[in-house]
């Protein structure tokens, strides 16, 4: 249910961004979510249809890049994506994992019609 | 067409406010600790525990946030804190704007350390930072021990995690250990509590570990 929230910062973000940039309207959305940001992709398109009504993102695309979780051993170094919640290094045994990737969250780039 | 470049974290308007919290916080000397717990694992209970065991130690101050009604502020204000309500209105989680607006209402000249106790929700708190120091989790005995396996986020990205109710240990299936080795896969530097709020168990550890952040 947060994807509200969530979906209602993209849309400031890209209608600011096109803005500033001079842009007509928006065509499509390319944002990049990490496995551990809990966000539901479907759950955000039907918010954005929503949010989106009115401004210049209106009917755009969305666009989702998921990134994987990737952990790192603490000690013997080896990178992995773990497919389960249980962390402990393959390789070692240790339970000394590190986030390496997965947490990403971000509006990576808008396609805009120029105006 | 044309691509515009935007890398813009999307959560960089809530991050904002959060770091303004932190800095009114620190200005004011401060710990808050953002607790994320489900429904029903005794955050409140465990509240006014931990409250009681730092009296004469720590002034605690408690916000509360709920999606409707101040029952729980209210037990948290027979007991004598300054407390603020925030009510969500059907959100499920606190943002960092909220928890502004509720600093502005709260006594921080008598504050030592804020206890800030989230929507009951395992999922939505933990992507967004209030400006709290600390966010310690909360998992109680009858939700099962499986919990890490289904929301490992939660886990992951806590510094501290209670195990409340385990006076209830003794009489439910639940692999305390098999819990804990899962949990520490995940995030090898948590602070691990078991405690109970209703015998008082692990209470006195829960607050001796508040009066050390905050020493």
């Amino acid at each position: 249910m947060h994807e509200y929230a969530v979906t209602e910062s993209i849309v400031e973000i890209v209608c600011r961004h096109a803005a500033d940039a001079g842009a007509g309207q928006v065509r499509r959305i390319h944002l990049v979510i990490g496995e551990l940001a809990t966000i539901v992709d479907e759950s955000v398109q039907f918010y954005f249809d929503f949010i989106s009504q009115g401004t210049v993102a209106q009917g755009a695309e969305l666009s989702f890049r998921r990134v994987n979780v990737e952990v790192q051993c603490g000690a013997c170094g080896h990178t992995w994506q773990p497919e389960s919640a249980d962390w402990t290094c393959p390789l070692c045994g240790a339970a000394q994992a590190r986030v390496q990737a997965g947490r990403e969250f971000y509006v990576e780039s808008i396609e805009v019609e120029d105006a | 067409m044309t691509r515009i470049p935007v890398v813009e974290r999307i959560m960089k308007a809530n991050d904002d406010v959060a770091l303004a919290n932190r800095r009114l916080l620190d200005a004011h000397a401060i710990h808050a600790v953002n607790i994320i717990a489900a429904p029903g694992a005794g955050k409140t209970s465990l509240i006014l525990a931990v409250a009681q065991a730092l009296a004469g130690r720590r002034r605690v101050g408690v916000i509360e946030g709920d999606l409707a009604s101040d029952v729980d502020a209210q037990k948290v204000r027979a007991a004598g804190l300054p407390v603020h309500q925030i009510n969500t209105g059907g959100g499920c989680h606190l943002d960092a704007r909220q928890v502004s607006a509720a600093l502005a209402q709260l006594p921080l000249d008598e504050i030592d350390v804020l206890l800030i106790e989230n929507v009951g929700n395992l999922v939505c708190p933990v992507s967004f930072v209030l400006g709290e120091h600390t966010r310690l989790a909360i998992s109680s005995v009858p939700e099962g021990d499986d919990k890490p396996h289904k929301y490992p986020t939660v886990f992951a990205n806590v510094d501290a995690l209670a195990l409340n109710k385990a006076d209830l240990l003794a009489f439910m299936p639940y692999d305390v250990v098999e819990f804990e080795r899962l949990v520490r896969t995940l995030n090898p530097e948590i602070t691990f509590f078991q405690v109970s709020a209703t015998s008082g168990a692990g209470i006195d550890d829960l607050a001796n570990w508040l009066v050390e952040l905050t020493a």
